[in-house]
This record gives structure tokens, sequence and C-alpha cells, in this order.
């Protein structure tokens, strides 16, 4: 009879009763671990240096420090939480950057912008409200901002900037392209806030509020005469990325979910005959029509659901 | 030989018992004073929605049941039961039907799966307003097939419709497999519970929060309840 086995297996026994113990002790220690209070000081706010990247310029925070105090603190607040000495004053209120949630993206819906997306905006301003262009900036000046912005929210040290959407080539503007874009504006009901006509005036308009509840109203598309009064940027493609990325902190939401990018196309080119007032391709095309946009046929069409009880959006004339 | 099975079978229950002799925490969520009236909710501007509600639907701020009870009351367990990561592999799932969110309050483990549906003959935006999490916003027309998100810190997270301002309701994103929300006349029920000293956090959207401490020794069911001091508006 071989008397090494029953030893080992006398020896593992041994062995998996005191795991056993170790286990169930290791059970009830974590619930007690808990009663014991921290000790020490307070943990505190470490500002890391934070850096930006566009094209070949590379941003730091600490070279933008004393341009923030002088030129963004006075609305942003010393600590980027929009509680500037001046925000009081201000509708739309600055942006709080301690939550970093950013309108002019090219990344999708709760992502991070990219530093180019940020940098865009401290160039371009942001039209109907205090800010400006800062064009006064040098292009080193402005990284280095952008570096700066993001000491106020660890989501920048936790996470990437999104990854920014594909945008396919324009394709001609055509009637068909126009009228595509109108039934996509009518089954997605765009017009619920923004209106039949792009007017902002939709039955929602008047209930917007943003996400500190403040009171926000539809983009109106009709009113004045260029490009200048988008947010985020006047060509065919920033239109194209605000309603494919949203508006964070807004009610518009991101339509990347449900528009196929070239169908995205057709709806920017109709959206462009809203602006009534505009020159544009898509104006042109609309004015040989005589100002009728034909009804949409569509090739595979899905169960229709037609706004009952609401006006139809119509096209610009 | 007797001696090795005996404490195999000693090891066996010191490990076992935890779960074998598990405990159970229920009890009942109730107000005092008068809670504000709930409001009927217009819906006409969305008739695909109204005519689904014979008798208008109101609002949910505060919902009570027979006996001064409150309904939609996250009840969970706030300390004593570390958090095993383990994620429910179940979806919650978060409906969208005749312009009201159904359930009102859905409560889900840090990163379960949530599924946004849309049951209704209009386009939906989803706009969960996180401010911990990620805060994002996405159209739902439909016909088109729900949304997949998770959260990944705990959180309450209002949740709102902008183009039908009457929606509105909450995420409660919780760091515990322990919860529930209260229903039926504000019972609650939080089972699997091993022996331990635990605190339990009754959450109502209006009214706040509530902790009560409750020690479990075996298998035993403990009972917990929770008052609120109803707001009159």
């Amino acid at each position: 009879m071989n008397s090494s086995k029953p030893v080992r297996s006398r020896r593992m026994t041994f062995f998996a009763a005191i795991f056993g113990l170790i286990l169930a002790v290791g059970l009830v220690i974590p619930a007690n671990a808990q009663d014991v209070p921290d000790v020490g000081p307070k943990p505190r706010v470490i500002v890391k240096p934070m850096e930006s990247h566009i094209g070949n310029l590379t941003g730091h925070s600490e070279s933008a420090k004393s341009d923030y105090r002088r030129y963004c603190a006075g609305c942003h607040g010393d600590y980027g939480d929009a509680n500037g000495e001046n925000a009081v004053w201000l509708d739309p209120k600055p942006r709080d950057f301690t939550i970093a949630t950013f309108k002019c993206r090219s990344t999708p819906t709760g992502t991070l912008p990219t530093d180019q997306d940020i940098y865009d905006t401290i160039a371009r301003g942001l039209t109907n409200s205090n800010m400006p262009i800062w064009n006064t900036f040098t292009k080193q000046q402005r990284a280095d901002l952008v570096a700066y912005i993001k000491i106020f929210s660890p989501r920048w040290d936790r996470e990437k900037a999104g990854t920014p959407i594909q945008i396919p080539a324009e394709p001609p503007v055509t009637m068909d392209s126009i009228a595509h874009g109108k039934a996509l504006f009518t089954k997605l009901e765009c017009w619920k806030c923004h209106g039949p006509h792009g007017e902002g005036d939709g039955p929602s308009a008047a209930t917007l509020t943003d996400s500190k509840d403040q009171p926000i109203r539809p983009y109106n598309f009709a009113l004045g005469k260029d490009d200048s009064r988008f947010k985020c940027g006047g060509t065919n493609r920033d239109i194209y990325k605000i309603f494919m990325t949203g508006v964070d902190g807004t009610p518009m939401p991101s339509f990347a979910d449900v528009i196929q990018p070239n169908d995205a196309w057709d709806l920017v080119h109709f959206l462009r005959t809203l602006q009534v007032h505009r020159h544009s391709k898509e104006n042109e095309i609309l004015m040989s029509a005589h100002g009728v946009i034909p009804p949409y046929v569509d090739k595979n069409p899905p169960p229709a659901a037609a706004p009952a009880d609401n006006k139809a959006p119509g096209g610009g004339q | 030989m007797r001696t090795n099975k005996a404490m195999l079978l000693i090891s066996t229950l010191l490990v076992g018992s935890s779960f074998m002799f598990a405990g159970t925490v229920s009890g009942k969520v109730t107000y005092t004073g008068t809670p504000a009236k709930p409001k009927p909710i217009d819906m006409s501007k969305e008739p695909t929605c109204a005519k689904q509600h014979p008798t208008p639907i109101t609002t949910e701020t505060v919902v009570t049941d027979a006996g001064n009870t409150l309904d939609n009351v996250v009840v969970y367990v706030s300390s004593g039961a570390p958090d095993d990561g383990q994620v429910p592999a179940q979806a919650v799932t978060y409906d969208q039907k005749g312009c009201q969110y159904i359930p009102h309050v859905a409560a889900m483990h840090v990163n379960q799966e949530l599924k946004i549906a849309n049951d209704d003959q209009t386009s939906h935006n989803i706009h969960p307003l996180a401010k911990v999490n990620q805060e994002w916003n996405k159209s739902q027309p439909p016909g088109t097939p729900p949304i997949v998100q998770k959260y990944e810190k705990e959180e309450f997270i209002p949740v709102k419709c902008n183009i039908h301002p009457w929606m509105h309701g909450y995420f409660a994103v919780l760091k515990t497999s322990h919860f529930d929300v209260s229903k039926g006349g504000g019972e609650f029920k939080l089972p699997n519970l091993p022996a331990g000293k635990y605190t339990i956090t009754a959450w109502q959207e209006d009214y706040g929060t509530q902790t009560a401490d409750v020690t479990i020794t075996g298998n035993e069911t403990k009972e917990v309840n929770f008052t609120f001091k109803a707001k009159a508006y």
C-alpha cells in the first residue's frame, strides 16, 4: 500500500480547511474595515499640467495661466466653473469647464471634443453669445488656453477625446436631395422645436431649457442673412456636424444613430433653403422651381407616421 | 480520515454559511403630512400619445399609494456590503410609451446594460442630465432599435425628453446589487444579505434621502421602514 497518498490527501484537506477559514474571515472583515475612519489631511486638489495638440502646435496649460486670468476668468471664473463676476449678467451663460460638456464638437454626443474643436471655438467665438472672436491671440496662445481649460475637469485625465465622426464627401445639390431633406425634417420631427419653416417656433420651442435649467431657444434658420449666426461654424460640413453630434448641454440631440451619412447631406441641403435670405446654391435651385419643393418619393417606403394635428413643415419661399 | 471529513465539512460550512443563511431587509416607505397633488398632464400637442390616455395621466414626482405609502422610492444598501463588482447580466429596460417613462425610476448597477426603447409613434429625444457621468442626448424616432448605454459611476440622473417637456424620469445608478424600488403600497425587499451591519438608504426624487442601520445575524428578515416628510408643493 502506498502510504504517501493518504498523507497528501490529508494535507490537502488540512489546507482546504485553512483556506476555507481564511475565506470565511475575509468575508467578515470588509464590513468592519469600513468603520475605520480615513485619517490625515483631506485629499487635496492637485492641478496636473495639461497639454493640447493642434496640428504641429503643442499647448501647455502653465503658459496660459496669465491669459486665462486676464481674458477668460471674468466670465468662466477662476475655477472654470462659469461663476466669473460677469456671469450673472450673461445669457447664454458661459461654459462651465468643470463639467467638460461642449457644444461644438466633431465627436459623438457624450464624448470630449478634440483639441482642434476647442481651438476652433476660441478662434471663431460663439455667435449670439458674449464669447468673442479671439483672433487677437497668437496660435500658440490659443493652443495654451485649450490645454488650460482641461485642468478644471478630471474627465480630461481619465478619458480620451471622442473619435471624430466620418463625413462623406458632399454630393451635388439637387432638387431630389432637397426634397429628401425636407422629408427627413418632417419624419425626424425637427419641426417640433425648430418650427415648420425653421423659424424656431415649433410646438415645443417655448418649453426648452438647457442642462442648467436656463431657458434656451431653438435655432431660427430664417433670421439673418449670412452664416455668421451659426454657433459652431457656417459651412455645410459644420451644419452636418451639428445634428450628427448634437449640441451637448442643450436640448438638441444627436441624430447619428438614425440618419445615414448620405441622407444627412440631403438634410443639410434642405436646411439651407430655410435660410430664406441667404444666397446659396440650394436657394438658387429652389427659386428655379418657383419655390416649390416636390414631395419626396421613397423607393422603399417605411410605415409612415405623419404628424396628424400639426402643421406640415414647408420649404423656404 | 473521519477528522478530515469533519474539517472539510466545517470549512465548507464556514464559507457557505454567509450564503446559506442569508437575511432579508424588507419594509415600507410612508410619508407624513400632505404631499403636493399630482398635476394632470396635457398631451394635446402630441395627439398620438394623448389618445393612449383616455384619462389624462398625472405627474410622477411623488407617487402615493394606499395607507400613506410612497412608491418609486429607491431603497439600497449604501454601506456594509462591499460591492463585489458583479454586474447583473440582465439589461435594465426603460421604455417610452404614451409619452411616459416606464418605469419612472429605473435602478441599475454601475456598468449594467441599459436598453432604452421607443414604443411611441412619435420621436423622442432621450436626454439624461448626468453630471458625474457623461451627459449625452440622442434622438429616437419611432421604429428605431433600442439605445444601449451604460453608466460608469454612481449617480441619480434626471432624464428628460426636450420635445415633450412633461416627460421626466430618473436613472438610479448604484454601486451595489442590493437595491429595490418601492411599489405596490411602498413595499420593498432586499434579499440575499449575508450576516453583517448595513446602512440602508431610501431616495425619493423630491424628498431627498433617508438612512437606517440594520444588523443581520443569520437567516432572518428584518423590517426597516422609512417615513418621509411630504412637501406641500
